[in-house]
């Protein structure tokens, strides 16, 4: 990222809220980049406040390109990954599972 | 604060009514099953519990980069019979992601339904007229597993590290979420232990709560009656009907105890101790997690066409609920009895039928099946005719029911016999008329207070006179019949 | 290369399978190309030299013995490396991925093989395929083969690269907002997104599922064409793919365009420049010659493409790379518990661009702005659609810029994220509504550099869209 020329800031978003997504995320940014990304993002989403003029009333989402239907396969087994081959890709594993720290702040 | 539920001496609980000083409960139960499919939701590797770890995986189930989901049209199946069972809508569904991070997840996002789930609007009878709504039963994938080494009680909190098993992350799953109209712990079982019957009897899933195929966790509220709902709690851990009902009973008083303290309910998840009778708040979590809910864009949408929806309602077999009011109407019986249920619930209400099929006497055969066929299944090993001509002596005096007791006994040990032959071998017989009328005559002879008070009104009194008759037959006279007898004789006089 | 030898696709193919050239001669002599630019170039993340001679030996071996190795024989070819190839590392440019070797092959690479394909490496892209330039690759950008101050475009710039320089025959790439197109353009070679489903995604590293399509690169239509058949058809590993078998151009490929009607988008938003646009009226004079209709049609809601695009594309974004949190492959920083874990691994494994994304996706999906950002702007998605599929009952093909301008010098617009997400106006539409767009070279512009020109076509109609790129081909400016 190169150095970029604060200029003024709309306040369509926040650096709380920016700090806030960037935890929801799983990303931490320093002071400095929580800065930077504020006013990038704020930037960004002052471009993209022009489709508020759309008038989009009776207009369903769209999220399918294609209007497929009702997709499904047979229950019948296929074959497995090798387990070796899988751990020995992970970054720790132990007794044939992945291996992580401890599980902090969050539900049994 | 009440720490326990023993306090239950002031809870006026019935089966039908729990109010715990002025207070009512208000209860919805959320309950998964593990469906009986050979294959995972959304990928080939097989559904399959206590194999190796990490053994039934595939791209798919670890959430390998590039990796798609492809539905398995035996879990919508599923899904449809149990949905259709509850009395639900079949409706046009999408899927969605809920997204979060945990390392049993393997995508950081599970593809749940959220807007437009497969089943709503049903409703769960429970016996004694009590309705549950069902709002709405879902497909989603399951978790892996996670198993915390280190620190004590394989709990997270001070554990070293964990251990990840994918065996059961991408098993499908329906979430049934029933409408808040639980009010009573006893309500709440029976609730979960119907709805278990039912998802056995459709094939849907084998439920087992021990094993986790089938996992329940209760919404508890409390409120005034005629209020607004209370805050409410979601409680989990609960791995038994029993621990359902007893969570749902500590939760309820928890609650109450903190209004009348003037303390205000906080909304949290609680996780039930077994051992020690508690709900335990589970470690806050900083921040809610926003779950961004969006609709999943690599699967398409599922909207079973009639035909389809009606072929599985015509393949349903009779449910429970049926089968119970059915032999309920055979045996003469209150289709909420206890006998009606137990023999439902093991499966043996055919067998009942059957006995009285073949000539049987249904009402007698649903005692027999009900007190000495516990070991025996859904299929016993008794020839239904055996039993039926061991009902026909009963009904046609030709043995006691003590009698028809202990040839029973023999006939269950041996896998069946004929009941004639067996009382002959025993040498049961039917007392003849007049040896037993000499009988009671001499007992009134012999007893006259008793027999003075049982003409005077005194019902009690005819103990004696008939255990005297017994006495005499050495057990082989028929109780009612002497009974019978002596009310005849003080008639007359 | 000598004027004998075969260098197209088709001719390659043709040749290979009936023992006029050998697999390993034709591969040879793209090994030799790549030896003497890459270091300049830099197209790939990894040339497979051996495993390519080894595959190359076997067709040869294969026709030797009397075998047809497939309608791709021999034909050297390569992969952006965001496609699954099995024990090979796949990286997708990122540090996150950086080593991983993936234990299944993504369905292209498959058919690749059956059709006697020879996989040369794998390219360099945008890391996790976000960008319009290859300057967000973890490991340095590619370079335009036309001139090596400038950008190839992106994200598939390594792939377009490679074909624009002779390292391979074809290559294929990815498009989610014109990551093929507009590369293609500012190489000066032919790229194609396909109709969305036409081509599975199983093993295509996801960016956003429901913009994402894999596709050729090539030096001519007819290469294109050909690689597009081998690589399409109903895949029962992805559900959106379309139920159908590949797909069939080639044969239609000579066609021609009399009686075809072609659309000048009269609304097209601004910012094409004047040498661009230049060569776009050159080329509907083209086909206006070679006997094409030329209508004028509006697409009113077309240039709210972009913004549509860079909240629905980020939003399924911030979902697809979620996975990558140090659990079970790639890249892990340690720490005392796993939000730790997550928190380190991600934020010193992604790259600036794509952790922008990543915020902006999360944001428009977040509780309180779902309905003002994701929820919108697939509305608008839809309105774009209906707009199109209006203009597409005037017309049977549109034409537009592939890219506003040619290729941009090293640095131009990296310290500006919104001039970047500009150069795919024109092609982030046919992402939206999952219609197919082709880029083709149609003379040069400023500086000599290509300029590209993208017919777009309604779904499924690549036969149609392909004859008009046929005939812009043969009609080229020298």
């Amino acid at each position: 990222m190169g150095a970029v020329a604060l200029g003024v800031v709309s306040d369509r978003i926040t650096p709380e809220v920016v700090a806030k997504v960037a935890k929801l995320a799983r990303l931490s940014l320093s002071d400095d980049e929580l800065q930077q990304a504020t006013h990038q993002l704020s930037d960004m989403l002052d471009h993209f406040a022009d489709i508020d003029a759309l008038d989009l009333d009776g207009v369903e989402p769209m999220t399918h390109p294609t209007p497929i239907a009702n997709v499904m396969r047979d229950d019948i087994e296929m074959d497995c990954l090798d387990r070796d081959e899988v751990l020995a890709a992970a970054p720790a594993a132990e007794d044939g599972r992945f291996r992580v720290p401890p599980v902090v702040g969050l539900d049994d | 604060m009440t720490d326990t539920v023993s306090d239950s001496v002031s809870a006026e609980n019935t089966a039908e009514t729990w109010t715990l000083r002025g207070y009512e409960m208000v209860v919805g139960l959320e309950v998964h099953v593990e469906l009986a499919t050979r294959t995972k939701l959304f990928s080939g590797s097989p559904n399959r519990f206590g194999d190796e770890p990490n053994t039934n995986i595939d791209p798919v189930t670890l959430g390998l980069p590039g990796a798609l989901p492809v539905l398995n049209r035996q879990a919508v199946e599923l899904a449809m019979r149990l949905g259709i069972a509850l009395d639900c809508v079949v409706q046009r569904s999408t899927f969605a992601r809920k997204n979060y991070f945990y390392p049993d997840m393997p995508k950081a996002y599970q593809i749940s339904q959220y807007d437009q789930p497969i089943c709503i609007d049903g409703w769960l009878d429970l016996p004694g007229s009590i309705r549950v709504g069902i709002e709405r039963a879902h497909l989603e994938e399951d978790t892996g597993k996670s198993t915390h080494v280190g620190g004590t009680g394989g709990r997270i909190h001070g554990s070293d590290f964990s251990l990840i098993d994918f065996n059961r992350a991408g098993v499908p799953l329906v979430e049934i979420v029933s409408r808040p109209d639980i009010r009573t712990p006893d309500q709440a079982k029976a609730y979960v232990s119907e709805l278990r019957a039912i998802l056995v009897a459709v094939g849907a899933s084998d439920a087992k709560m021990e094993e986790g195929s089938m996992r329940v966790d209760a919404n508890v509220s409390v409120r005034l009656p005629g209020a607004e709902f209370g805050t409410r709690c979601e409680i989990k851990n609960v791995n038994s009907v029993r621990s359902v009902g007893r969570a749902i009973e500590y939760e309820a008083h928890r609650q109450v105890g903190m209004l009348e303290a003037g303390e205000s309910i906080r909304q949290e998840t609680r996780h039930w101790d077994e051992n020690d009778g508690r709900t335990h708040t589970l470690r806050s979590k900083e921040d809610a997690d926003d779950y961004r809910y969006f609709q999943e864009p690599d699967l398409v949408v599922v909207d079973p066409d009639p035909g389809w929806i009606e072929r599985v309602r015509a393949d349903l077999p009779v449910l429970p609920a049926a089968r119970r009011v059915r032999l309920a109407e055979a045996t003469g019986q209150v289709v909420d009895s206890e006998a009606i249920l137990v023999v439902t619930d093991r499966d043996q209400d055919a067998y009942v039928l059957a006995v009285a099929e073949a000539g049987g006497d249904a009402a007698r055969a649903l005692v027999h099946v009900k007190e000495a066929f516990a070991e025996q299944g859904g299929r016993p090993t008794v020839p239904a005719a055996d039993l039926a001509k061991l009902t026909r002596l009963e009904v046609d005096g030709k043995l006691t029911a003590t009698q028809a007791k202990q040839v029973l006994a023999e006939i269950v040990a041996n896998g069946g016999g004929d009941a004639e032959a067996l009382a002959a071998a025993k040498g049961f017989e039917a007392m003849d008329t007049s040896e037993l009328e000499s009988m009671v005559d001499a007992a009134i002879a012999a007893l006259p207070d008793a027999w003075a008070k049982f003409c005077a009104g005194e019902a009690k009194a005819v103990g004696a006179l008939v255990g005297a008759v017994m006495k005499a037959s050495k057990g082989q006279a028929d109780g009612k019949a002497v009974t019978a007898l002596l009310e005849a004789r003080r008639d007359a006089s | 290369m000598s004027d004998q030898f075969p260098t197209s696709a088709v001719d390659i193919a043709w040749n290979v399978r009936n023992n006029i050239a050998s697999a390993a001669e034709v591969l040879e002599r793209h090994l030799a190309a790549i030896d003497e630019r890459e270091g300049d170039i830099h197209a790939f993340n990894l040339v497979l030299a051996d495993e390519a001679r080894a595959r190359a030996a076997e067709i040869d071996e294969a026709v030797a013995a009397g075998n047809d190795p497939g309608p791709l024989a021999g034909v050297p070819i390569a992969l952006k490396d965001n496609m699954c190839t099995h024990g090979i590392p796949t990286t997708c440019s990122s540090k996150i991925l950086l080593g991983w070797r993936p234990p299944y092959d993504a369905t292209v690479v498959t058919k690749l093989h059956e059709a006697g394909a020879v996989i040369v490496g794998k390219t360099n892209l945008d890391e996790f395929a976000m960008g319009s330039s290859t300057e967000n690759s973890a490991f340095g950008p590619t370079r335009n083969p036309r001139d090596i101050s400038r950008v190839p475009g992106g994200s598939s710039g390594g792939s377009a690269a490679a074909v624009a320089a002779g390292f391979a025959a074809a290559s294929l790439g990815s498009d989610t907002g014109g990551s093929i197109r507009q590369p293609a353009a500012l190489c000066g070679v032919v790229g194609v997104k396909p109709t969305y489903g036409a081509v599975s995604r199983y093993g295509l590293v996801a960016f956003a599922s429901s913009l994402d399509q894999i596709g050729p690169f090539a030096n001519d239509v007819a290469d294109a064409a050909l690689v597009l058949e081998a690589i399409s058809g109903h895949d029962q590993m992805d559900s959106t793919s379309i139920r159908q078998g590949p797909l069939d151009i080639s044969r239609q490929l000579d066609m021609g365009v009399a009686g075809l009607r072609v659309g000048r988008i009269t609304d097209l938003p601004e910012g094409a420049s004047p040498d661009v646009a230049a060569r776009l009226d050159e080329a509907f004079d083209a086909l206006r010659e070679a006997g094409a209709e030329i209508v004028d049609v509006e697409v009113p809601a077309f240039g709210y493409g972009l913004t549509a695009y860079y909240l629905i594309a980020p939003a399924e974004a911030s979902s697809n790379l979620a996975r990558y949190d140090g659990v079970r492959f790639g890249h892990r920083v340690e720490a005392p518990d796993t939000n730790a874990m997550y928190m380190a691994t991600r934020t010193d494994g992604f790259g600036a661009e794509v952790k922008r994304r990543i915020m902006l996706g999360t944001y428009a999906l977040s509780a309180g702005y779902y309905d003002a950002y994701y929820g919108r702007a697939l509305r608008v998605r839809r309105r774009i659609a209906a707009d199109f599929a209006i203009a597409y009952e005037r017309a049977d093909v549109l034409l537009t810029p592939a890219s506003p301008t040619v290729a941009f010098r090293l640095g131009d617009k990296t310290s500006d994220p919104m001039s970047m997400y500009l150069c795919d106006t024109y092609t982030i539409p046919s992402n939206l509504t999952g219609d197919p767009g082709m880029s083709v070279p149609f003379g040069t512009g400023d500086d000599g550099l290509p300029v590209g020109v993208q017919i777009l076509a309604p779904a499924l109609e690549e036969s149609r869209m392909f004859r008009t790129a046929a005939e812009l081909e043969r009609r080229a400016p020298k």
